[in-house]
């Protein structure tokens, strides 16, 4: 039987103000799947998301949800989060939201290992705003803002997120559901911070003046610039260059969560046990 | 009321007072001189219970305190006036959603950089209209130690009464004075709680900013069953995006009504020796608040002993201002000062109440408090 999304979806919301052939679409989809999957109450979930196309998201779906301001999606979730810790918080951001304007939040989220899921859809473009150079648009592509090529160098979500320090990492696209399902799943057992940096195209703001004007050539594109972890640890050097891996690029399951962290704390105050110290972590500086 | 001893800070008597309150969370970053809101917080709180967290930057210290008000619980942040400046668009935003939120602003001199570690009273005006857009803030501005602790417990209150961030003015002066106040009992505090309201109806029927055109939006805590959506977008009843003309002209209206048509709740003054003013000639009416009312009567009680018949009158509640009573008592005075750690920011506002365009002023912006003797002085060099 087919799956059922409806029970998940704000129907009277729908059509959604997303272009047709955009990959939104199938990250919703592959969401909603995945959590279904954890066998989450729609009460136990809030989705948080920013400002732009992948801002809308969290107006579709069937949980408790926040529209925030343009870039602060995973400081306002852990307010959520650290205020009900048993609760599952996850933000949706674009590469604009999660890179540029709410860069910082996003690497401290990331350091702080608190257990929220961030699905940043990056499609490389400012899209609601139409054509602008976002920190992941490729050097030498037509931007709206850079009619002459764009000359900011391109950013590494992933290797940003790893660096930062979360705890789980992976990549993937939205040419291959059945995986974007499958690591969104993977990320949400997780406890910690997971970062999914999820390709996505947009062939109507990146595409059309970049010479993929259909979704079809958007999504083909992506596919060259892609390679499953695997191959890509198996490349040289110079055969890596220009090549995004694809799957789970880190995973650390050691390191504590924040959260459960606090609990140290509050045990610390209330005067049941002593003051942490560099002994209650695993790696010391 | 029952009342008790205690011996503190401004900055301190802020935190205490939240978590009295019932306060669960804080979100908060360093600054001067407001950090020590924090400093104590960040033991009270996880030791009642609750969670305090230092964020990367202001923004995000105000936006983790806002999602803890969005999930139902009281939140509190503190900063001082170029926090404010970062954290305007996520009050601007928690204006919009209807998120009670207590924000704690420890004035020092500005603008910019400013004088970090010296009394302003610099943020009146911005206090107004921290963010872009219709709406009404409210501000209350504690005018001694004992309301650094009553005006953060009010402040929790009228956010749950208004769904809005209230800002609670204090200043340097305040927040690092050490000293006796007599506060209310924890007990007193919990008593006068009066949480947010909620629906209990089926969620089908619950929309949470479906409400009569002066009320404030209903917003349940999330988790329980109630699913519904925050957006700083204009939104319909439910909470949901749209343009619709009618409905986003009737959500802003409806934003400056909830606050403009119930000030008679805001409302809170002080008059200090005015009893005896009777319109005649030589009455002398000094308007100030915060820590300069402290000077204020100092000096009123020096020219009382010389003879000069002078009284204050101390707005708590700065905004909404008290027009009617402020503006009866102004134009009933002929002679009438106002003292401020700033440059006319709310002579501004009386002159708007009483019409009057003749009041003198007694102005400081060196970073240092005003005196009892430069009111004394000043008072009788221009009356």
């Amino acid at each position: 039987m087919a799956f059922n999304y409806d029970q998940y979806l704000r129907l009277e919301k729908m059509p959604t103000l997303w272009c047709w052939g955009c990959g939104d679409g199938v990250i919703l989809k592959a969401f909603i799947r995945a959590v279904d999957k954890m066998g989450w109450s729609k009460d136990d979930v809030c989705v948080v998301s920013g400002i732009g196309c992948s801002g809308r998201f969290s107006s579709y779906v069937d949980f408790n949800t926040i529209h925030t301001t343009h870039g602060r999606t995973v400081a306002f979730a852990t307010g959520v989060k650290l205020a009900n810790p048993d609760k599952h918080v996850i933000c949706v951001g674009g590469d604009g939201d999660a890179l540029a304007i709410g860069g910082n939040h996003t690497i401290h989220g990331c350091r702080r290992n608190i257990d929220i899921n961030f699905i940043v859809i990056n499609n490389f473009i400012y899209g609601l705003t139409n054509s602008q150079t976002s920190p992941t648009t490729p050097q030498g592509m037509w931007t709206v803002s850079q009619k002459a090529g764009n000359i900011d160098p391109t950013f590494d979500a992933c290797k940003l997120a790893i660096a930062a320090g979360a705890t789980f990492v992976a990549r993937e696209k939205v040419n291959d559901p059945r995986k974007l399902e499958k690591v969104f799943v993977e990320g949400f057992k997780h406890r910690g911070f997971s970062f999914f940096d999820i390709l996505s195209n947009c062939h109507i703001n990146l595409g059309r003046k970049n010479k993929m004007q259909s979704a079809m050539e958007n999504l083909d594109w992506i596919d060259a610039i892609t390679v499953s972890k695997k191959k890509y640890d198996e490349m040289s050097e110079d055969e890596r260059l220009n090549l995004l891996p694809t799957g789970i690029l880190k995973q650390d399951t050691a390191a504590r969560e924040y959260c459960d962290m606090y609990e140290d704390i509050k045990a610390v105050q209330q005067g049941k046990r002593k003051v942490l110290t560099q002994d209650d972590f695993e790696k010391k500086i | 009321m029952e009342m008790r001893e205690i011996i503190s800070t401004g900055n301190d008597l802020a935190a205490i007072a939240a978590v009295d309150a019932g306060c669960e969370f804080f979100g908060g970053y360093p600054i001067t001189p407001s950090s020590e809101v924090m400093h104590t917080i960040s033991d009270l709180l996880p030791k009642a219970g609750g969670a305090a967290i230092q964020m990367e930057d202001e923004i995000a210290g105000i936006a983790a305190a806002v999602g803890a008000a969005m999930s139902g619980v009281r939140s509190m942040t503190a900063t001082s006036g170029p926090g404010v400046s970062l954290k305007a668009e996520n009050l601007g935003l928690a204006q919009m959603a209807e998120v009670p939120l207590v924000l704690v602003n420890v004035m020092r001199g500005g603008p910019s950089t400013g004088l970090p570690t010296r009394v302003s009273q610099g943020d009146v005006r911005q206090a107004r209209n921290p963010s872009h857009g219709d709406y009404r803030s409210i501000t209350l501005c504690a005018g001694n130690l004992a309301e650094c602790y009553t005006e953060v417990v009010r402040a929790f209150n009228l956010a749950d009464r208004f769904m809005q961030p209230v800002i609670v003015l204090t200043d340097e002066t305040l927040g690092h004075m050490h000293g006796k106040a007599m506060i209310p009992t924890v007990e007193e505090v919990k008593n006068s709680i009066v949480p947010r309201k909620t629906f209990d109806g089926a969620p089908e029927d619950y929309r949470p900013y479906g409400v009569g055109p002066d009320e404030a939006a209903v917003l349940n805590p999330m988790f329980k069953g109630y699913r519904y959506h925050f957006t700083g977008l204009h939104h319909d009843g439910k909470g949901f995006p749209t343009e619709e003309i009618e409905t986003c002209r009737k959500l802003i209206q409806r934003l400056e009504d909830k606050v403009m048509m119930h000030t008679d709740e805001l409302e809170l003054n002080e008059e200090f020796m005015l009893d005896d003013f009777d319109g005649s000639e030589g009455e002398v009416l000094i308007v100030a608040y915060g820590s300069v009312s402290l000077a204020a009567k100092e000096a009123i009680r020096h020219l009382r002993a010389d003879g000069i018949k002078a009284g204050l009158f101390r707005p708590i509640t700065l905004w909404p201002s008290p027009a009617d009573r402020m503006g009866e008592l102004v134009k009933a005075t002929k002679n009438v000062l106002c003292v401020e750690l700033n440059i006319r920011q709310y002579t501004e506002e009386v002159e708007r109440v009483s019409g009057r365009l003749d009041i003198e002023g007694l102005y400081k912006v060196n970073g240092r408090a005003i005196s009892p003797y430069e009111i004394v002085n000043k008072v009788k060099e221009v009356f």
